[in-house]
């Protein structure tokens, strides 16, 4: 789950990390209010979960209150990358005199923590990663021993910090090391962290993702979460405990297993089709679930046909197939429907979509290809 | 022969007593998997699906020698009950459990590390030696006794590939689920060294997903040390980045992960990769002549 900039930086701040002083706006008049109370230039931004919002005029300096107003205005309401902007941070304006990176992610292949600085903040950092390799320093932290403040120095060293500020950027790395872990994070960072006129660090922007394996106990984050930014048809699966990832085409999928729906889904590519999504409906789905899952997928106004493909295991046949025949009462089927069910209890699942108006398919290949020429027809 | 598990293995299941470990128990023991107890914490003493169940994984290790454990209890537990498992001295462990926290398996992975066990999992259907023993929840019948290990980051995946080669008669020495999560017990490099020492695996099947550099580091290592044929696929060539696509570690990140990458990089070790899972099988069996 990714937290938007302002909450972001609360939770930093909470951490000792300094951040600018403001405050969040839903309306230009807020924003007038706010920008009137910290007092000379301040920075509009929208607050929306994607990333380039600069660039797509998100992000917007105020002169004074009025200003603030104005600028408000253009932006709250506005699309970017289609979501709604109904959010500004007002944030004072930082006198920025240079820019830090300063992230933390779990490197998989160390299977450690590992904070990322570079001397070159305010851009993308992937950008970095691809362009200037070698101006990105690492630091891998040893679970059982956490960040050491040796491990701050080297940082502040590689990233020439002022020596003056070495032991403030120790705490605030210190610090987002402690917001990372305690919070669950899988990323956390600090873009930028800016050195200011008068020779203090400050987070102006920040950005944190919560593993959402870790949200049950994370109560208050868990709240944070708002289904407006997210996707409906998302929002609704993760109700029914399904995996689903809306995508471009015009073939719904339902499958079971990660690896397999990726997979049936590359089979639709193969055969010259796209699939309108990614639906794992889990292991030992009931039927109630498979009826939530063929909802979900019929309706997207893009589906022109849904293929089903079920590797039974734990998860039941004739489980799938009633869940697939209580929600075709349910919406009635528009669309024509591929399907393939193996496994645990096939023969009792096949009997029971017999009255359905269904295409049976037996290998993994026909059903995709009959889920392709359908789409096209 | 077979790798991990075989008809030696003395299995114990923790969380017998719940709705997934009862199943579970009870169809690896209707499969001939030597499942010797079971571990729930406050019922000792009881008995579950026909076995002794302890309270403790010392108690129950005591007891019957145990040296091989299933984990199937809920996510908020399961990083105690696999260091439970490696404290107890339990040579293999497998965690079958979905959506345990990554920085909760930073710190069990450092700590099964620095121990004399083996951790496959979580988030993974477990593993099987066809005949000899079944420990995890894949349907058992669709694998048959051979000389071709099947190692794979993904479950039902794995069976289509698995049922397509019993099929054609093409038998399996063991077949490993790796795991679909970010931070895995093992990875492909342990399980592929494993095979290239055992002498019954005469080829391998490799797996993969989109998501981490797995799949390149088991393609230096397969180009270098492995002189067993290795047919592989990777799924995920149409998945959008950014987006977590059902495994939690199934993610394009930064154009990395990209299923088009892995698969240069396993050609370019060597590997002949399928372009469908439905190739698998008759690229395996091309190798034998079939």
């Amino acid at each position: 789950m990714n937290l938007h900039e302002y909450q972001s930086k609360r939770i930093f701040a909470q951490y000792g990390i300094p951040i600018p002083r403001g405050e969040v706006a839903s309306t230009p008049t807020e924003a007038r209010e706010i920008a009137g109370k910290l007092g000379g230039k301040v920075v509009v931004k929208s607050q929306v979960l994607v990333g380039g919002r600069g660039k797509a005029g998100g992000i917007k300096l105020a002169v004074d209150k009025d200003d603030a107003e104005e600028k408000a205005k253009a932006i709250l309401g506005m699309d970017i990358k289609g979501l709604t902007v109904k959010r500004v941070l007002v944030d004072e304006a930082a006198d920025i005199k240079d820019e830090i990176y300063l992230g933390l992610v779990i490197d998989r292949a160390r299977r450690r923590v590992v904070m990322m600085g570079s001397s070159e903040g305010g851009v993308d950092i992937e950008e970095v990663a691809a362009t200037m390799p070698d101006k990105i320093v690492k630091v891998a932290i040893d679970p059982c021993i956490g960040f050491r403040s040796y491990q701050a120095m080297d940082l502040a060293t590689a990233l020439g910090i002022p020596k003056e500020l070495t032991r403030s950027f120790g705490q605030i790395a210190s610090g987002l090391y402690t917001a990372f872990v305690e919070n669950d994070a899988s990323l956390a960072e600090i873009n930028p962290l800016v050195v200011t006129g008068d020779g203090k660090l400050l987070a102006v922007d920040g950005k944190m993702s919560i593993d959402d394996n870790a949200l049950y106990r994370h109560k208050a984050l868990a709240d944070l979460r708002d289904p407006s930014e997210e996707d409906p048809y998302e929002v609704e699966a993760r109700r029914f405990d399904l995996s689903y990832v809306k995508l471009d085409g015009n073939i719904g999928c339902m499958v079971n297993g990660a690896g397999l729906s990726m997979a049936t889904m590359d089979m639709i590519k193969l055969y010259g089709g796209a699939p309108a999504n990614f639906l794992d409906i889990g292991g030992g789905a009931t039927a109630e679930r498979v009826a939530a899952a063929l909802r979900i997928i019929l309706s997207d106004q893009n589906v022109k046909t849904v293929l089903i493909n079920i590797f039974g295991g734990i998860t039941r046949c004739d489980e799938v197939a009633r869940g697939i025949v209580a929600a075709l009462d349910e919406v009635g089927a528009a669309v024509p429907m591929v399907v393939r069910l193996v496994g645990t209890n096939e023969a009792e699942g096949r009997a029971i979509l017999a009255d359905a108006k269904m295409d049976p398919a037996t290998t993994l290949a026909e059903a995709a290809q009959k889920a392709v020429a359908a789409s096209k027809s | 022969m077979s790798i991990l598990v075989n008809k030696n293995t003395r299995l114990i299941v923790q969380g017998i007593t719940g709705r997934e470990g009862m199943f579970h128990a009870e169809q690896m023991i209707a499969y001939g998997t030597n499942v010797v107890g079971g571990v729930t914490p406050g019922k000792g003493g009881q008995w579950s699906v026909g076995v002794p169940v302890f309270d403790s994984v010392r108690d129950a290790v005591r007891a019957t020698e145990a040296n091989t454990s299933i984990i199937y209890v809920p996510a908020a537990f399961s990083p105690d009950a696999i260091m439970e498992a490696v404290d107890a001295g339990i040579e293999l462990v497998i965690c079958i459990t979905e959506g345990i926290p990554t920085l909760d398996m930073v710190k069990v992975r450092a700590y099964v590390d620095q121990s004399d066990s083996r951790l496959i999992g979580p988030n993974c259907p477990g593993l099987i030696t066809p005949g000899q023993a079944k420990v995890g929840i894949m349907p058992g019948h669709i694998h048959i006794p051979g000389n071709v290990g099947v190692v794979s980051r993904s479950g039902t995946l794995t069976y289509e590939v698995v049922a397509a080669l019993t099929a054609r008669g093409i038998g399996q020495s063991t077949a490993v689920g790796i795991g679909g999560d970010p931070i895995i017990g093992s990875t492909f490099i342990d399980i592929l060294r494993l095979f290239e020492e055992d002498p019954e695996t005469e080829q391998v099947v490799m797996i993969g997903e989109i998501g981490g550099t797995d799949e390149e580091e088991a393609a230096a290592f397969i180009r270098e040390q492995m002189s067993k044929p290795v047919t592989g696929f990777i799924a995920g060539q149409t998945a959008p980045p950014g987006k977590r696509m059902g495994h939690a570690g199934a993610i394009i990140s930064g154009g990395k992960g990209t299923a088009a990458e892995k698969v240069q990089v396993l050609e370019a070790a060597g590997v002949r990769m399928a372009k469908q899972p439905t190739d698998i099988a008759e690229l395996v069996a091309a190798n034998i002549g079939r």
